[in-house]
């Protein structure tokens, strides 16, 4: 189980915000369908609730990071 | 010089020029035309306007230039003390509004414009080169709604163009870092006014949207005067605009400040902030969102779990139905059953032989002895064995005997035959 939870996790860190939203998105519609096998609802909840975590912990830990372009005619 | 002397012109009587007879010299002439020039009140404070030509800036500090229009040119001098309060770059074209006086100067025969205060007149200008350049743009479908793209919903890399010195640049940061802390940023810095300006932006907005991994680009400036804006409303940076891949934003100047830039943008906000605002979704709406999406899970999965509590009830409820407790109940009911429906028969069919036999009584009774003995009848029985005798030979002389009568009974004994 410990070692599902570990992989699943990873799974979540290669996401992009936006594809943590739509995946989101279409878990709760899914899940709000109805006509689910009572596994597959459940692993959707879970999944789903990892996602907005997941979300929330981005928006909490994100710093806005700035770069300069340097201009390359300055260069030698 | 006499004569000179004489032609002032001091007399009302204007005898002066009367008087003077034969040729004036070149400098008696210049001085009189000088001094008609230079006492004049109107020309003593002018107004003037007029496009700036032959524009020369002496080692002393002075500045020499002609201002003309179609009609004519008047040479003019602006002093170094007049000149150090320009905060602005006379150039070559250039349309002013010039104050000062006229003079002489009499060396070359010169009249001249002494000027102590210098206008740019570009409004009126750059306002026609503005509209000319937008009408030729708008014509050319660079301003077309078809073209404008939508922003990305959630960009990764925004690539801002400014000035990295500006407040607008700051500004920018400031909004993107409270809405949406996750997007990356990538300046690419340029002049924002001033002639190099232009083609800084376009080589700043091209160097931007070359890269692959830019979601869109902000050109942003502060606010400034419409000369300080101006370049955004260059041809070259409009093109440039409309020839990126990547949607662009503009925020140049005020909410009232619109530019070429603007017209060709895929979207334009009234300020730098505003860019920013636009270009990234707000967090605060985003975890709200969140909370609502995990409510929707809750509810979702809550529901799901409800309807499983109701299925395992039902099977529950019909596994119950078939098992075989529940059969050997249901007979053992209708065993009791049987038993119930039994008692009942049992007990009606009791009242019923009880009735029968109250009947059975009733006429028994009508026939038995008592009725007899009711009648002076007696029922005589043998006292040893409780015997009816019924006839003679039943009983010897000397037997006891148990005489019964209506109201009870007596003993007696045989004492003869009859």
């Amino acid at each position: 189980m410990s070692e599902d939870m570990s992989r699943e996790a990873d799974d979540l860190a290669d996401l992009s915000f936006e594809q943590a939203l739509n995946e989101l998105e279409a878990a709760v519609q899914r899940l709000e369908e109805g006509d689910l096998v009572l596994e597959e609802a459940l692993a959707l909840y879970e999944r789903g609730m990892r996602l907005v975590q997941y979300c929330n912990d981005l928006l909490d830990k994100a710093e806005l990071q700035v770069a300069k372009l340097t201009v390359q005619s300055n260069q030698p | 010089m006499t004569a000179a002397q004489l032609s002032l012109p001091l007399d009302d009587e204007g005898w002066g020029r009367e008087e003077h007879f034969g040729p004036w010299t070149v400098g008696a002439l210049t001085q009189y035309i000088k001094e008609l020039l230079e006492f004049d009140d109107l020309l003593e404070d002018v107004w003037l306007r007029g496009e700036v030509s032959n524009f020369a800036r002496a080692a002393s500090g002075h500045l020499y230039f002609t201002l003309k229009d179609s009609e004519a040119t008047l040479s003019c001098v602006m002093w170094r003390s007049a000149a150090a309060r320009l905060t602005w770059q006379p150039e070559q074209g250039t349309a002013v509004l010039a104050h000062g006086r006229i003079s002489v100067y009499a060396p070359r025969g010169n009249y001249q414009l002494l000027v102590d205060e210098l206008h740019p007149l570009g409004l009126g200008d750059l306002h026609a080169r503005f509209e000319q350049l937008r009408a030729q743009l708008r014509a050319e479908g660079l301003f077309d709604a078809e073209r404008k793209r939508p922003l990305p919903p959630f960009p990764h890399l925004i690539g801002v163009v400014t000035s990295a010195q500006a407040a607008a640049l700051r500004d920018v940061l400031n909004v993107l870092r409270r809405r949406y802390p996750l997007v990356r940023v990538l300046l690419s810095p340029t002049l924002v006014q001033g002639e190099q300006a232009p083609p800084q932006i376009v080589a700043a907005l091209q160097r931007l949207d070359a890269r692959d991994d830019v979601d869109l680009i902000l050109l942003v400036r502060g606010g400034g005067s419409l000369e300080e804006l101006w370049a955004f409303n260059d041809e070259r940076v409009a093109r440039a605009i409309a020839a990126c891949q990547h949607p662009v934003v503009t925020g140049v100047g005020h909410e009232t400040d619109f530019t070429i830039a603007d017209f060709v943008a895929d979207l334009r906000a009234p300020t730098p902030s505003a860019a920013a605002e636009l270009a990234v979704p707000d967090q605060a709406e985003m975890r709200g969102w969140l909370a609502e999406q995990g409510g929707r899970l809750q509810g979702g999965i809550g529901r799901r779990l409800d309807e499983a509590r109701q299925a395992v009830a039902q099977s529950e409820a019909l596994l119950r139905r078939f098992s075989p407790r529940t059969q050997l109940d249901a007979q053992r009911q209708y065993v009791d059953d049987l038993s119930r429906r039994a008692g009942r028969a049992m007990s009606h069919r009791l009242a019923l032989d009880r009735a029968a036999l109250g009947g059975l009584e009733a006429r028994l009774a009508a026939l038995s002895p008592a009725a007899t003995l009711e009648r002076g009848y007696a029922i005589v029985r043998r006292a040893d064995t409780g015997l009816v005798v019924c006839r003679v030979d039943q009983v010897q002389p000397g037997d006891g005997l148990v005489i019964r009568v209506r109201d009870g009974e007596f003993g007696a004994v045989t004492r003869s035959e009859p």
